[in-house]
């Protein structure tokens, strides 16, 4: 058992004594299930895995604790920030709000796997090339998400103008303010992309 | 979140079996597993119902019919859809984000739950997530709260754009369980919370929402959807406006008007609707319409605003709609 694993059994176990106790949902009243656990087969990034998970965990989980790709980020853990974006068969989609076990057969492009993708082996992506000579960023937390999205974003064709990119690129708060520049960064490299 | 036994349905039958023995259907689960995490949702089982067949968009003479596992980008990306019911796709558009529109389903758009900050802290007292234990909102933090439709059980707005769209256009909700099919107008699918806030909707247990319909007519063409938000995008609504017009020889033949984020179900204005049809447009028509806008309004101690922002939301909805080309 590493530590990032018993931190989850112990938070686990906390917290379901204490809403047994003291607090109540509107969920069914049904007897508790008991744990689950299944093996989930997902292309990642290029390679195929096999992974063992717990029903209750989400992809973004499944990635930065069960397959070690911490690229991708963990901001808000409920949809609002964008920051865990990754492409899902192709689609950007928030890998916190859908369980990894829903995605058996998958394929998942992350942060981790994008340099590789633009061309060359071993030279940055077009856009991770254009969100560095932007200087698109400034703590950097949200910028695996940025990037991601915003290659959604280009795939889309949602990039006709600085106004379209904002709107369509707003599902990934960065709460440095790089805004200006990640937009110039999206512009530019859907030219080149 | 709490353990749950995860099945995958493969075809209608196992789901609805599945569903007829309390699991809860997943599709999205943008709604669900936020839900979930925060322990307002606690089902003891899941059923993954994205293997079934229901991701159709079908257009014939009378009506759009909507595959209820179809995603949002795809459903707002749709021409026919852009084209004979705009109102649709901007709804859709300027709901939540991209990222969030490529996973959420039209039939999980409708199940979504209140975004009532009370509601989601399980320490608060809610009657729609604990009946019987009070409304944290009606005493508290209410700029966000409905001022039409609510009760003193519950005052928590619905969050769906699409919704108050598909109200406004008359849409009917196909369901199915074991006993066979029924057509819900969307108008009856969500219920009032009077003195029951738990119960949120008109469906049994265990049935499926296998499509949204919704008729063409002579106005859905010229429509759209007004969206005012506290930031620019990826909001939900303080509040918004449906608007669909026909608009024949300087007449309006026929109106539909719909407003979100001020009520508890996307709430339809019929009065709004009397005093326009049949009318000659005329510069103040628009704002002597929308002057019924918030009729019946009842706001809360923080929320008096939108009293006056629903009426002008619409009067500027339906004057941008009856100036369409």
């Amino acid at each position: 058992m590493n530590r990032r694993t018993f931190v989850g059994a112990s938070i686990t176990v906390g917290g379901a004594a204490a809403a047994a106790s003291a607090l109540s949902g509107c969920g069914d009243d049904a007897p508790r299930a008991e744990q689950q656990t299944t093996s989930v087969a997902m292309r990642i990034n290029g390679e195929d895995r096999t992974v063992d998970v717990d029903v209750r965990t989400s992809l973004l989980d499944m990635l930065r604790e069960r397959v070690g790709l911490t690229g991708t980020k963990k901001g808000c853990d409920q949809g609002a920030c964008g920051a865990c974006t990754v492409l899902l068969d192709g689609k950007r989609v928030n890998s916190c709000l859908t369980l990894a076990v829903m995605h058996d057969g998958a394929e998942v492009q992350t942060i981790e796997g994008v340099a590789d993708s633009g061309g060359r082996a071993g030279r940055l992506h077009p856009l991770q090339q254009a969100f560095v000579d932007a200087d698109a960023f400034q703590c950097g937390y949200c910028t695996s998400g940025q990037i991601m999205s915003g290659l959604g974003c280009i795939d889309e064709g949602h990039t006709g103008s600085d106004a379209e990119i904002r709107e369509w690129m707003s599902g990934n708060i960065c709460r440095c303010g790089a805004y200006t520049n990640i937009v110039t960064a999206v512009a530019t490299a859907a030219k080149n992309v | 979140m709490y353990p749950f036994t995860f099945t995958k349905a493969v075809d209608e039958s196992s789901a609805l079996a599945a569903g007829r023995s309390g699991a809860r259907y997943i599709a999205g689960g943008t709604t669900l597993v936020d839900l979930m995490r925060v322990t307002v949702e606690r089902p003891g089982s899941v059923v993954d119902i994205n293997a079934l067949p229901y991701r159709g968009v079908d257009l014939d003479g009378s009506a759009l019919r909507i595959g209820s596992l179809v995603r949002m980008a795809d459903l707002a990306a749709d021409q026919r859809v852009r084209r004979q019911f705009p109102v649709m796709s901007e709804a859709l558009e300027l709901s939540a984000s991209a990222q969030l529109r490529n996973m959420a389903s039209i039939g999980g758009n409708l199940m979504q739950r209140p975004r009532c900050l009370y509601f989601r802290d399980v320490s608060a007292n809610c009657n729609r997530r604990t009946p019987g234990t009070g409304c944290a909102a009606t005493g508290g933090l209410n700029r966000n709260h409905a001022i039409l439709g609510t009760s003193d059980q519950c005052v928590a707005t619905h969050p769906s754009d699409l919704a108050v769209a598909l109200v406004a256009l008359d849409a009917v909700v196909v369901t199915r369980d074991p006993s066979g099919d029924r057509r819900i107008p969307v108008a009856d699918f969500f219920r009032l919370p009077g003195t029951t806030p738990d119960r949120e909707h008109d469906l049994r247990p265990g049935e499926l929402i296998v499509a949204v319909e919704v008729p063409t007519g002579p106005s859905t063409a010229r429509s759209g959807y007004l969206k005012i938000r506290d930031r620019q995008s990826y909001e939900f609504a303080v509040t918004s406006a449906a608007v669909a017009l026909d608009v024949t020889g300087g007449t309006v033949r026929d109106a539909k008007v719909a407003v979100g984020g001020v009520a508890t179900v996307p709430w339809r204005l019929p009065a709004v609707e009397r005093a326009l049809v049949g009318r000659p447009v005329s510069p103040g028509l628009w704002r002597d319409a929308a002057a019924r806008a918030a009729d019946g309004a009842k706001p809360l101690s923080d929320n008096g605003f939108k009293v006056e922002l629903v009426r002008r939301v619409v009067e500027r909805q339906l004057a941008t709609v009856a100036s369409l080309p």
